[in-house]
């Protein structure tokens, strides 16, 4: 049996993470943590080490579908496993994230804050609980609701594919996953 | 002997396959799709099992070559 490593226990983060956005919307700028850190092992070392070793959501994932069971553990099917659907995702996702940090500039510029979480870019969310205010601009709130919607949304869209096929489903469309892959093809090809 | 062969053209590189094997007979080298080093598989399977986007498949070494 091997050892377990510190990294073994990063589910732990992603977990607090999610829970702690219950709590104060603020914690969700630790979210840049997980975008980041893969962005500057893949364009450092080349390697794919974040998600090799560090991901903490894919370990929770893992841990969920595997060892609790939850995942009925079937193949995905073939169109999302496509490099189609996976750079679809990857467009998709990163033009959201441009919305958001939109919406967040507006809010610098005077627009009113929204207190609300946005789960899969649609339903809204009432999440006023969870803001007590904060000593910067409310474009900084707007930020942690904007990120909270957008980290939540993955996590769920994770826990579904997790339960409907394999457990770590999710890391084949992760649009970290991908980009961070993109980074080391053009990196191999580079050398 | 049967061993196990991935789909180099679709991995997503997530390292699943990687943790899997307790032989240490997968890499993932410069991060682009997973390579199995064939004088360490045994063909148990444990890398196709987790592979979440079902790539690998277990299959005499013979037939590929």
């Amino acid at each position: 049996m091997n050892k377990k490593k510190w990294y073994d226990y990063l589910w732990i983060f992603s977990t607090l993470y999610i829970i702690l956005g219950f709590f104060n919307i603020l914690f969700a700028w630790l979210g840049w943590i997980c975008f980041i850190t893969p962005l500057v092992i893949s364009i450092t070392q080349g390697t794919k080490g974040y998600c090799n070793r560090y991901c903490g959501r894919g370990q929770l994932f893992s841990m969920l579908g595997g060892r609790f069971g939850l995942s009925r553990k079937k193949d995905m099917p073939r169109w999302m496993v496509s490099p189609y659907f996976r750079y679809g995702f990857l467009i998709f996702f990163f033009t959201m994230f441009f919305l958001m940090l939109w919406n967040t500039y507006l809010v610098f510029a005077g627009a009113d804050l929204k207190q609300v979480v946005t789960l899969f870019w649609t339903f809204k969310v009432p999440w006023h609980w969870a803001y007590h205010g904060t000593l910067f601009s409310p474009g900084v709130a707007q930020f942690a609701f904007g990120f909270y919607s957008m980290m939540l949304t993955s996590t769920l869209l994770g826990i579904i594919t997790m339960v409907l096929f394999k457990p770590r489903s999710w890391c084949v469309y992760c649009p970290m996953g991908t980009m961070t892959q993109m980074i080391c093809k053009i990196k191999a090809h580079e050398k | 002997m049967k061993k196990a062969f991935i789909d180099q053209n679709l991995c997503v590189a997530c390292g699943c396959c990687l943790t899997a094997c307790k032989l240490n007979a997968v890499s993932i080298p410069k991060g682009v799709c997973a390579m199995v080093d064939y004088s360490k598989c045994v063909g148990c399977g444990m890398c196709a099992k987790k592979c979440p986007a079902s790539l690998i498949t277990i299959k005499e070494e013979s037939a590929n070559e």
